[in-house]
């Protein structure tokens, strides 16, 4: 659909909903599947291109260099900041180690960043999809190398309209070579992550590293050419779904990258516009040059409103800002702002913004909490850990002389990176006593564990009935764990059963 | 290009219509991305060559095999194999250790439980149980009664020749007779030893039997195996029967049948079914259950 008002309806306001999505263009009619439109996003310079090369510095550095971080855990412990440790079943992030069990963590901050998401959304639209996204950052990192080797949006639309020649050919091999480079390099920080990355990076140059690693880095290699290369805005439009979702999460007090069509409208060249303006009629400031569309990386009209192939970038407001400057009008002709604001200006009122409201109120406390919860979790969490399971079958076995025994799956961990002693008790049935297969049998009502440097230790233990005479058939029992000092340091709950 | 005079273009959105139409309501044609459909026939096209390159199609006497004559049967005989690659460290330590040395070593009874607890869900818990708690005429393995003894010694030699097991000659046996079947002891008899087997672990007379008879009939028919006492014998897999535990149940019916019809369960020798390591493993296991004896 054709998106420019022409003279005759200068008069009409346009409003949003009456504008389709300019991401993708119309089929031919009765086509049912639409060849890609190769898109030639135009190089531009302004506020939010300097903010995302920062954010592209910034979290590709990270990702590229973290590996190589070193973090002393003392002797037998690995020394990189952040591993995964598969092998061992261990996660290290600095100062912290998550065994198997406490998965719960990184459950914990899956929440935190749909959250986040949410968050960002409610106050300033899709940040996520312009900034963040590893799909928008890889990309913008190609985009920046395909302009260097074949120069900008002009210049490759000539040479891809036009014959091959050796100019043509030895730019798209460096840029091809670059982009492998890079996309290589990709796959390669990331097995980084599962191993001890100095070593593996002297095991990969001397080609001597697992199997796996070569695999991995072949995988990331392949997806980052294709992803950041070749698919492009395709992702964000056909493969990702946060678009779909995050247009049920905003509203319309969300700020979002916003074409001012109350400033914008009439669209007319600078001289009718200056004579229009003379005359007292109506005149906007768009001035019809296309640069908005020319520089977006998913090849969206923003001036069509709000639509899902907008990943709001901001590189439109750079865009526009850059015109303006020229023609000697205001910037900000695109920006962030509400339909709102929109309405209320043509209404001759004053913007609003309110970006406390209910949600994002709502998003934030959820975030403090559960990061309050976390962090309260993580620094009170003990370096050992009990688990008792109950057998299920039998619950309960009578023996010869009449006495109750209930027997238990005892797995006890020293999560600490020295070899401790340990002393379990059962408490909750006087005149019960308890068994650990293969220890000797005592009467002392205390069992002495000795469990090596972040171990663990799995055993079965037996409650007899002894002298007591359980009440009911379910009495609670507390198994407790008490270190060399005599301080608790784990306890597990559990019931002794009876017929 | 659409045209909004079009009837095939929607008014509202000016996005082109299929041409499909249900009542009014027509479905509009927002094109899929023909790489999309590439991929589509790519899907199929892989669809094939995976009917060519493994086992697919069942045929009257066999099935199409594949190119490099890949089978699951296979895959799972190589997988088994590796596993046992990868126990063998585990497997050697529990084959070289002395069977009364395993549960003094945490490391060793890990490995020997583990895989006892494994062969037992294999071999075992369809008569003894999933938990090893038994059922009527089958051992509950976790209690503190062992008919042929619950020292590691005793439950390997159970485990290894098996219990009235005709085909071992090393087998356990020893079998109650059918005193009532074959008329040895009149009913009335059987009634009064009844309850005087129930009395020598405190439990009622029921029926009001004579139990200074039933006493007699013991000491003429039963003592010779269970003892004068009544606390059985384990070279002869005679049960006590002064204790809290019942195979077949303490029931004046349970009781009275036993002595009629006699007889006793099988076991079979897994001696020459299961390997010595697995047999080790699963006396250490089985004897872990209620620390045996």
């Amino acid at each position: 659909m054709d998106l420019r008002i022409d003279e005759k309806q200068a008069g009409e306001r346009v409003s949003p909903a009456t504008l389709v999505s300019g991401g993708a263009a119309p089929a031919e009619d009765g086509a049912l599947y639409e060849a890609r439109k190769q898109i030639y996003p135009q190089s531009v310079t302004g506020t939010f291109r300097r903010i995302k090369w920062i954010i592209l510095a910034v979290t590709l550095g990270i990702y590229y260099l973290l590996p190589f971080v070193r973090w002393d855990r003392g002797p037998g412990a690995p020394n990189q900041a952040v591993l995964v440790d598969l092998e061992h079943n261990r996660f290290y992030f600095f100062f912290i180690e998550i065994w198997p069990q406490e998965v719960y963590y990184i459950t914990g901050l899956m929440i935190l960043a749909a959250l986040g998401l949410f968050l960002m959304n409610a106050l300033a639209g899709r940040v996520w999809c312009g900034y963040l996204c590893p799909q928008t950052v890889w990309t913008d990192l190609f985009l920046a190398i395909e302009r260097l080797a074949e120069g900008d949006r002009r210049e490759r639309m000539r040479k891809d309209a036009g014959p091959w020649n050796v100019q043509r050919v030895a730019e798209k091999i460096v840029k091809h070579s670059l982009w492998l480079a890079i996309a290589w390099w990709t796959g390669g920080a990331w097995v980084l992550y599962f191993n001890d990355a100095p070593t593996l990076v002297r095991q990969l140059a001397t080609f001597h590293a697992p199997a796996i690693a070569y695999i991995w880095i072949g995988i990331l290699t392949g997806t980052t050419y294709i992803l950041a290369g070749f698919m492009r805005e395709q992702v964000c439009l056909y493969m990702c779904p946060w678009p779909r979702i995050q247009a049920a999460l905003t509203d319309e007090n969300a700020l979002n990258v916003t074409y001012r069509y109350d400033r914008g409208e009439p669209r007319m060249s600078v001289k009718k516009a200056k004579a229009a303006r003379t005359l007292g009629g109506p005149a906007g400031d768009c001035v019809d040059c296309g640069q908005c569309v020319a520089v977006c990386p998913t090849g969206v009209d923003i001036r069509g409103g709000l639509n899902m192939g907008c990943i709001q970038c901001g590189l439109c407001i750079d865009a526009c800002d850059n015109v303006m400057r020229k023609i000697g009008r205001p910037e900000r002709l695109i920006a962030y702002d509400t339909d709102v604001n929109i309405q209320r200006r043509l209404a001759g009122l004053e913007n609003v913004f309110k970006p406390v409201r209910v949600r994002t109120v709502l998003y934030t406390v959820l975030i403090v909490g559960i990061f309050a919860l976390m962090a309260g979790k993580m620094f009170t969490r003990a370096d050992a850990s009990l688990a008792v399971i109950h057998d299920r079958n039998p619950l309960f076995v009578t023996l010869s002389t009449g006495e109750i025994r209930n027997g238990y799956t005892v797995r006890f961990a020293n999560m600490a990176p020295k070899s401790r002693h340990f002393v379990l008790k059962v408490e909750g049935l006087p005149g019960s006593r308890f068994e650990v297969i293969g220890e000797d049998k005592n009467t002392s009502g205390r069992e002495d564990l000795d469990i090596g440097p972040d171990q663990t230790r799995e055993t079965r233990l037996l409650v007899f009935s002894g002298t007591a005479k359980p009440q009911g058939n379910s009495t609670p029992l507390r198994f407790v764990v008490t270190d060399e000092t005599g301080k608790t340091v784990a306890t597990a709950k559990d019931f002794f059963r009876a017929p | 290009m659409a045209n909004a005079s079009d009837p095939r273009v929607d008014a509202r959105t000016g996005t082109p219509t299929t041409g499909h139409e249900w009542d009014g309501i027509a479905e509009l044609n927002t094109p899929l991305p023909r790489w999309w459909l590439w991929t589509f026939y790519i899907t199929i096209v892989w669809s094939i060559a995976y009917w060519i390159v493994y086992p697919a199609w069942p045929g009257i006497a066999g099935w199409t095999h594949g190119m490099f004559g890949w089978n699951s049967r296979t895959a799972v005989v190589q997988d088994l194999q590796e596993l046992k690659t990868m126990r063998a460290a585990g497997e050697a330590k529990l084959s070289a250790a002395k069977l009364e040395d395993i549960e003094k070593n945490p490391e060793l009874l890990s490995i020997a439980r583990a895989q006892g607890a494994a062969a037992f869900a294999n071999n075992c818990a369809p008569c003894h149980g999933a938990g090893a708690q038994g059922a009527v005429g089958y051992p509950n393995l976790n209690d503190d009664e062992w008919l042929w003894g619950g020292k590691l010694a005793d439950i390997q030699t159970t485990l290894q020749h098996g219990i009235r097991w005709d085909a071992d000659k090393d087998t356990r046996s020893g079998a109650m007779p059918a005193f009532g079947k074959d008329g040895t002891l009149k009913a009335d008899e059987i009634k009064n030893v009844a309850q005087y087997v129930r009395s020598l672990s405190g439990l009622p007379n029921e029926g009001g039997a004579d139990l200074a008879k039933g006493k007699k009939v013991f000491a003429d028919n039963c003592a010779a195996c269970h003892g004068d006492d009544g606390k059985g014998n384990q070279e002869l897999g005679a049960p006590n029967l002064t204790d809290k535990i019942w195979l077949y149940g303490s029931t004046t019916a349970a009781i009275e049948n036993r002595v009629t019809v006699g007889g006793g369960g099988q076991m079979p020798a897994w001696g020459d079914r299961l390997d010595p390591t697995t047999i080790k493993a699963l006396t250490v296991y089985v004897h872990s259950l209620g620390g045996g004896k």
